[in-house]
């Protein structure tokens, strides 16, 4: 009997305010994931990064049966056949990487989030922080800057500490001046590095416990990559978090899952 | 050095200090000091029997009791004054509790009620006081007595500090800054963001679309003058109306609160005739209150 073409090509891309980030599923697993900066011109560099993703997954353009964007500029890859909140789509990669997942914490750029869902990777609640930097991967930014490391060593920095410098954490901008006063004081950088990273899990802590947290926790997100930040977080929630291999691309991941399910309705 | 001097720090403001003309302490009976060491600034204020005899504003350091040390001695400079002449003497200011020569320490909020109630009068019943990280509006009676009050001290919105941090994106100094955004000829649209560090990439977005410099610190003066009346109508804006700290000074945030809310400010007296400064209500409530403190020690 002749067998039926019945594999499903997707792709999710995910834009952020930083970073744009692609994946192209087929039948659910990933086959590329590619990212780019924002820039100046995001829907060229939208392009670009799907683009990108075609050539690694060796497909063309029309092999893709739907595209799903997310991102806080979602409406900037105007290409895409449909969207899904930024808060769905986490849901749905949370569960997609750990069928166990309860709550999924998302910490980007310039924002970050808690969403609650259930098996299925559907949501059914959420807390968003977007109008503070000290909750967001910027804070990390600024104070490498300030520190004047690297911000690929921040982490791995701070984990030398075994206590955290005292700073005014409520606000980049009061947490700037109170790092460069530190820094006369020759304080070790790398406890404030820690109190940095504490800081910051403070915030995405309480802001999850507001959600209330359910076992178990994934992080995603850039920052979900920084070492210092999951140690603080850690600390802070006193319960194991689990993280994919790529948490960059969860959103995209996700996404891409959406249109997978769409792609098939559309049938 | 050399490259010191070419990097220009536009968030830079001129310190300042200063003694009354043809006074003499020696002629006083009761002499005290408010030391206010503020986040961004330190102000200490010498008063002969309850009048304004010195004074000095500067920047506060990393460490909080040599900001007080310097700034006192800074307002004692060649009058001959030294610690032990000083009857009692007030910290105030977020760094309160570091100035090493005060007797007592007493929070900003009590001295810059009585600090506006001094400078303008007991017509004055709310102060709004923008500092270097935080804004407070204060409700105060006829005798400086604080009625009720509300803080922003967690967030760099609507500060001196946040000001200071557009004013180096925008290389204009922080003197100018608020006559700067008054040449626009009509107030643009607010900055959406509330947060100083995604405003500051909102403003570096508007600056890309062409906008002039003066446009977009408008837009940004906007948001924190929408920001510090709403502050103020939360706690009830009655008159007298009075504007205090270092941002007393930008013309660009006060016409703009006077535009809000649709009350005048009094206007701010001469410094070098008064020695009235509203960047120093706090340490000139403070040195009152060591008056006040030192009298009362006295009749026990």
């Amino acid at each position: 009997m002749k067998k039926e073409k019945t594999e499903v090509i997707s792709a999710g891309i995910d834009m952020g305010t930083q970073r744009i980030k692609v994946a192209i599923l087929k039948d659910k697993q990933i086959i590329a994931q590619t990212q780019n900066f924002v820039g100046f011109e995001p829907t060229k560099a939208a392009e670009q990064t799907l683009k990108d993703a075609l050539e690694t997954a060796k497909l063309s353009r029309e092999d893709i049966q739907h595209i799903t964007a997310t991102g806080a500029s979602v409406n900037m890859a105007p290409f895409a056949d449909s969207t899904i909140s930024m808060m769905g789509a986490d849901a749905k990669a949370g569960a997609y990487f750990f069928s166990s997942a309860r709550t999924v914490i998302d910490v980007g750029a310039e924002d970050a989030r808690a969403i609650k869902c259930d098996e299925t990777g559907i949501m059914q609640d959420f807390v968003v922080n977007a109008r503070c930097a000290a909750g967001a991967g910027t804070f990390i930014e600024a104070m490498a800057r300030a520190l004047e490391v690297d911000l690929e060593d921040m982490g791995t920095l701070s984990l030398k500490a075994e206590r955290a410098s005292q700073i005014n954490a409520s606000c980049v901008i009061f947490a700037e001046s109170d790092v460069v006063s530190l820094i006369h004081r020759e304080e070790p950088k790398s406890e404030i590095a820690r109190a940095i990273f504490d800081a910051m899990a403070e915030r995405v802590a309480s802001m999850a416990h507001r959600l209330g947290i359910n076992k178990d926790i994934i992080l995603v997100g850039g920052v979900a990559k920084d070492v210092g930040f999951v140690a603080s977080l850690n600390r802070r929630i006193g319960m194991d978090i689990l993280i994919p291999k790529e948490p960059l691309f969860a959103g995209a991941v996700g996404a891409a899952l959406i249109a997978d399910k769409r792609a098939k309705r559309k049938r | 050095m050399e490259n010191n001097k070419k990097k220009q720090e536009y968030w830079r403001w001129l310190e300042y200090h200063s003694v009354m003309p043809g006074k003499d302490w020696r002629n006083a009976e009761v002499l005290t000091a408010g030391v206010d060491v503020g986040s961004v600034g330190s102000k200490a204020v010498v008063m002969a029997d309850g009048e304004i005899y010195s004074w000095s504003v500067m920047r506060t350091g990393s460490n909080s009791s040599d900001s007080a040390k310097k700034a006192l001695g800074w307002a004692m400079e060649n009058t001959g004054l030294t610690l032990k002449d000083f009857n009692y003497i007030v910290g105030t200011g977020y760094g309160r509790v570091n100035v090493p020569m005060a007797n007592r320490a007493i929070t900003e909020i009590a001295c810059h009620a009585k600090g506006a109630n001094y400078i303008w009068g007991p017509s004055v019943r709310t102060v709004l006081d923008v500092g270097g990280q935080d804004v407070k509006a204060i409700r105060c009676d006829a005798n400086g007595k604080v009625v009720s009050f509300l803080m922003n001290d967690k967030c760099a919105a609507g500060t001196g500090r946040g000001m200071e941090v557009i004013a180096d994106l925008l290389k204009i100094p922080i003197e100018e800054v608020g006559e700067v955004s008054l040449r626009v000829t009509e107030d643009p649209e607010p900055v959406s963001s509330t947060c100083v560090v995604f405003a500051k990439s909102e403003a570096v977005g508007l600056l890309r679309k062409g906008w002039p410099k003066e446009k977009v610190l408008a837009s940004y003066i906007r948001a924190m003058a929408i920001r510090m009346s709403e502050l103020i109508e939360k706690v009830g804006c009655e008159r007298e109306f009075v504007i205090t700290g270092g941002q007393a000074k930008n013309s660009g945030i006060v016409s703009r609160v006077e535009n809000i809310l649709g009350v005048k400010r009094l206007p701010v007296p001469n410094l070098e005739v008064t020695g009235r400064d509203p960047a120093s209500a706090g340490a000139i409530g403070a040195a009152l209150f060591a008056k006040a403190l030192h009298e009362k020690s006295i009749r026990r």
